[in-house]
């Protein structure tokens, strides 16, 4: 079976350009002579999930509609969209246009559907179809006093067939981003997936825009934001299965979102969130986990050493940012005094090299400050964001461990009822037995249950983790050549300022 | 004849070496140990001495300070248990190339006090100054003690009110006082510049610094990711090395040639603007007893007595209030000279400096990121 997955990904290498949707379906179904053709959904999903899980669809592929609580495959989140409360709106018609392959999410058949063709293209195209910019800009100030907020401009420009157009753009604040966040984590952190954390709430920061200081720092500020925003969306669309995500595609699409009431700092809502927090940390204490498998550990291991590595270097980093902003402003000093020198000297070429020394290093202040932000905004952030990005991954290996934790008390109570049933063997009560040992048989598919979990579990989060290194290797060696790069280009604007001084210098006589 | 000095442990003892062609010295070639103190000596003789008083003084070296290496080490010592292998010769190395720098300094300032001494005319012929670069034995200069110091401090304040008194006295000659608004002026600017300069150099050896940290942290990020197959490390490894330690080694060497070119330069002529004000003043305290005497002789005269006595005073005071203009004049002028041409030469070499800094900071970051995007 595994094999006849691989081959219709094969054949049709030329799902780039897909055109109608339903040829799509038709050729998939003609493919798939093994499955019943009146499951088209069903051979879709299991040709989605292609070479990347095997194994779990000799099981699955049966149990996916027919257990309304399997959360095993991948297709579960788009089920869980319509099965949950509040986080995705009500289904929004979808009307395939002609150049874009996919119907929106709307069905559970479509859901399907999209990420199968989406995951074919991704892994026969490689890159360029899974092409998708998006930028944050325009911070503007809306509203006034306290009820002011900063609306960001979410610009997408993409080719990526998942979308209506290609290119668009909407408004949010923060709070927006912050609910997505919310809602992603919800559906996505309890199977496995690495979800990129949002930027941080700074309520020093935000009273500040509100009351409306022009100032440098809340300019500063507003900026450091707007770039998190932006990095985060990036993240976010960079994983492939978030990127399907009707509520990622909602909040890039539509014009209006409705309004995340829960992410306020002072709600009930997020007192609760906090309350959680420390429960959670209290029975990640308690829960002994017996790992059987090296890799998990190893990698454990690795990330809280990778944690504690980069936490000290962004420390250092920060340090250097600072100590460059203070040359900065040290050189401008430096430079006015010595143009009053210059001015009050009397030798008259002296006195002009002297304002022009002045002029240089002022020139030269300036281009410490724009070096101090390159410091900042390509490695500090950088870092900053990774060292958030893996407490998400220690998040996630967590979920690992209480999934097991659940699996096993199952298990646990299985056995007790066992117990119970043999006691009861020998007493004379037929009904309790009865009801004992259908209670053992709910348990015992409940175990069953847990140990799929946990192996599903275990088998994303290798997937996720391999990814995310992978990324984070391009990520770190994509910003570091940046980073030499400005570097270079201050070190180019040197030797042309202090090039022009020289003659000057020389001059003196 | 030009003192060479080299420069040994911790009490600092410069040897000062003299190759001459004056009949005044017994030989031609030689070399006296001396410490800073005997500078200190020399130089105090020399402003004492009456019939300098209307030369400039090239201004005394300042004490060497080596206070902030010997914190260094200090700090060294207590975390070596706590350090790494790494880190410590690390912080070693760097401690050693502090020290370089700190005694680099202090050998030349104390160098260029020689050398102008004995390239003026009427000091190079003082007995001191030849005492000082000739006699074998040790000095034994008697360190000034209390009595002597809190004398000299008393010194220093009846100078500074006495100066106040001079600023009224009416200057006659407009060259002198040109030159004193002048002076006042560029040597309040010059401290103000000297003061800024040093803060920009410091912030720049901060930045040294964290590079050094930064390359630490980066070697220790290198050694753990050395587990992930996908060439990280050596990613990592490049941008130290390349970054990190070659870059905060030029970083740092752009530090100090600022430094010693630029700050050095703007605090050597503080001092010695205000060895020119010194000249100044003595002028000026010439002048203001010359007309005192005037005003005596003038007393005396009215009364009848004295007359000769005062007039001799008179003569003296006027006299020296002439020698003391004419040499002041030169050596002004002089002095003007000389700042401009040691302005001149350290400027373009700072400035040559700062351009081969950054040109070789360039070479390096191009050819890491060749490196790295090759990769």
């Amino acid at each position: 079976m595994a094999d006849s997955i691989r081959d219709p990904p094969a054949e049709n290498t030329d799902f780039q350009e897909l055109e109608d949707g339903e040829d799509l379906l038709s050729e998939s179904a003609a493919a798939r002579e093994s499955q019943p053709a009146s499951l088209p959904a069903v051979d879709i999903s299991t040709k989605s999930n292609g070479p990347k899980q095997e194994s779990l669809f000799d099981e699955d592929t049966e149990d996916l509609f027919a257990e309304a609580t399997e959360e095993v495959s991948l297709d579960s989140p788009e089920r869980d969209v319509l099965l949950s409360e509040g986080p995705s709106p009500a289904i929004t018609p979808i009307t395939p246009p002609i150049s874009v392959i996919s119907p929106r999410i709307g069905h559970a058949h479509d859901d399907m559907f999209t990420h199968s063709s989406f995951d074919e293209i991704e892994e026969e195209e490689g890159g360029d179809s899974f092409d998708i910019h998006i930028s944050v800009s325009d911070p503007e100030k809306v509203g006034d006093g306290m009820n002011a907020y900063m609306a960001y401009k979410v610009t997408t420009k993409t080719s990526v067939a998942l979308f209506k157009q290609r290119d668009f753009s909407v408004k949010r604040r923060f709070s927006d981003f912050l609910g997505l966040h919310s809602k992603l984590a919800s559906k996505y952190l309890h199977i496995g997936y690495i979800v990129p954390p949002a930027p941080e709430k700074s309520i020093v920061g935000m009273t500040k825009v509100k009351v409306g200081k022009e100032d440098q720092s809340s300019n500063e500020f507003v900026e450091k934001r707007r770039s998190a925003l932006e990095r985060y969306l990036m993240r976010t669309v960079k994983h492939p299965i978030l990127l399907k995500d009707p509520d990622v595609l909602q909040f890039l699409e539509s014009s209006e979102l409705p309004r995340a009431v829960n992410t306020q700092a002072l709600s009930s809502a997020g007192i609760l969130r906090m309350v959680n927090k420390a429960a959670e940390a209290v029975n990640k204490m308690t829960i002994k986990m017996n790992e059987s498998d090296a890799w998990f550990e190893e990698k454990q291991q690795h990330f809280e050493n990778l944690d504690a590595q980069l936490r000290k270097l962004h420390a250092s980093v920060e340090c250097l940012v600072c100590h460059r902003k203070e040359l900065s402003v040290n050189t401008a000093q430096f430079a006015k005094s010595a143009a009053m020198l210059g001015n009050s000297e009397d030798h008259t070429a002296l006195s002009r090299a002297l304002s022009q020394l002045a002029e240089v290093e002022e020139k030269i202040d300036q281009l410490h400050q724009d070096q101090a932000n390159a410091d900042f905004y390509l490695f500090s952030e950088l870092l900053g964001d990774y060292v958030r990005l893996i407490t998400a991954v220690k998040g996630v290996f967590d979920q690992r461990m209480k999934t097991w934790q659940k699996w096993q008390d199952s298990q646990m109570l299985l056995q007790k009822k066992r117990e119970a049933e043999a006691k009861l063997q020998f007493t004379n009560k037929p009904d309790k037995l009865q009801q004992t040992k259908d209670e053992i048989k709910e348990l015992e598919g409940k175990v069953q249950q847990g140990e799929r979990d946990f192996e599903q579990i275990s088998k994303t989060i290798r997937k996720e983790v391999s990814r995310f290194e992978k990324d984070r290797v391009k990520d770190f060696k994509m910003s570091i050549v940046k980073y030499l790069e400005s570097l270079v280009q201050t070190q180019q604007q040197l030797i042309k300022y202090w090039e022009a001084f020289l003659p000057e210098a020389k001059a003196i006589s | 004849d030009i003192p060479d000095a080299l420069c040994e442990r911790d009490k600092v003892k410069f040897t000062v070496h003299t190759k001459t062609t004056l009949s005044s010295f017994q030989k031609p070639d030689f070399s006296v140990p001396r410490q800073h103190e005997d500078f200190i000596w020399l130089h105090d003789t020399l402003v004492e001495t009456e019939d300098y008083a209307g030369l400039i003084i090239p201004p005394a070296p300042p004490k060497p300070d080596f206070e902030s290496p010997r914190e260094k080490m200090h700090k060294l010592g207590e975390g070596e248990a706590t350090m790494t292998k790494e880190e410590y010769t690390k912080m070693k190395q760097e401690l050693e190339a502090e020290y370089l720098a700190v005694f680099k300094k202090t050998v030349q300032v104390h160098e260029v006090f020689l050398q102008r001494l004995s390239s003026h005319p009427v000091l190079s012929k003082d007995r001191n100054f030849q005492i000082f670069l000739e006699y074998d034995q040790d000095l034994s200069v008697r360190r000034k003690n209390a009595k002597e110091m809190f004398g000299g401090f008393f010194k220093n304040m009846v100078k500074s009110a006495d100066e106040v008194l001079i600023a009224g006295v009416k200057e006659v000659d407009d060259f002198f006082e040109q030159e004193k608004t002048f002076l006042l002026d560029y040597f309040s600017k010059i401290k103000e510049a000297t003061a800024k300069a040093e803060k920009m150099t410091r912030s720049h050896k901060n930045i040294a610094d964290d590079y050094i940290r930064l390359s630490a942290t980066l070697n220790s990020l290198s050694a753990e990711e050395s587990t992930n197959y996908y060439f990280i490390k050596f990613c990592l490894k490049l941008f130290q090395n390349f970054l990190c330690v070659c870059l905060k080694k030029v970083e740092g060497r752009v530090a100090s040639d600022e430094e010693l070119k630029l700050t050095e330069l703007l605090r050597y002529y503080m001092r010695d603007i205000q060895a020119a004000k010194d000249l100044l003043y003595r002028r000026a305290r010439a002048l203001a007893d010359y007309e005192n005497s005037n005003k005596a002789l003038d007393k005396a005269r009215l009364k009848g007595k004295d007359v000769s006595q005062a007039e001799e005073h008179q003569k003296r005071c006027l006299q020296k209030f002439d020698t003391l203009s004419e040499s002041g004049k030169k050596e002004l002028t002089n002095f003007k000279a000389r700042r401009v041409v040691a302005f001149r030469k350290n400027l373009v070499e700072m400035a040559e400096l700062e351009v081969k800094h950054a040109k070789n900071n360039m070479t390096l970051l191009q050819g890491c990121i060749e490196l790295l995007s090759g990769n």
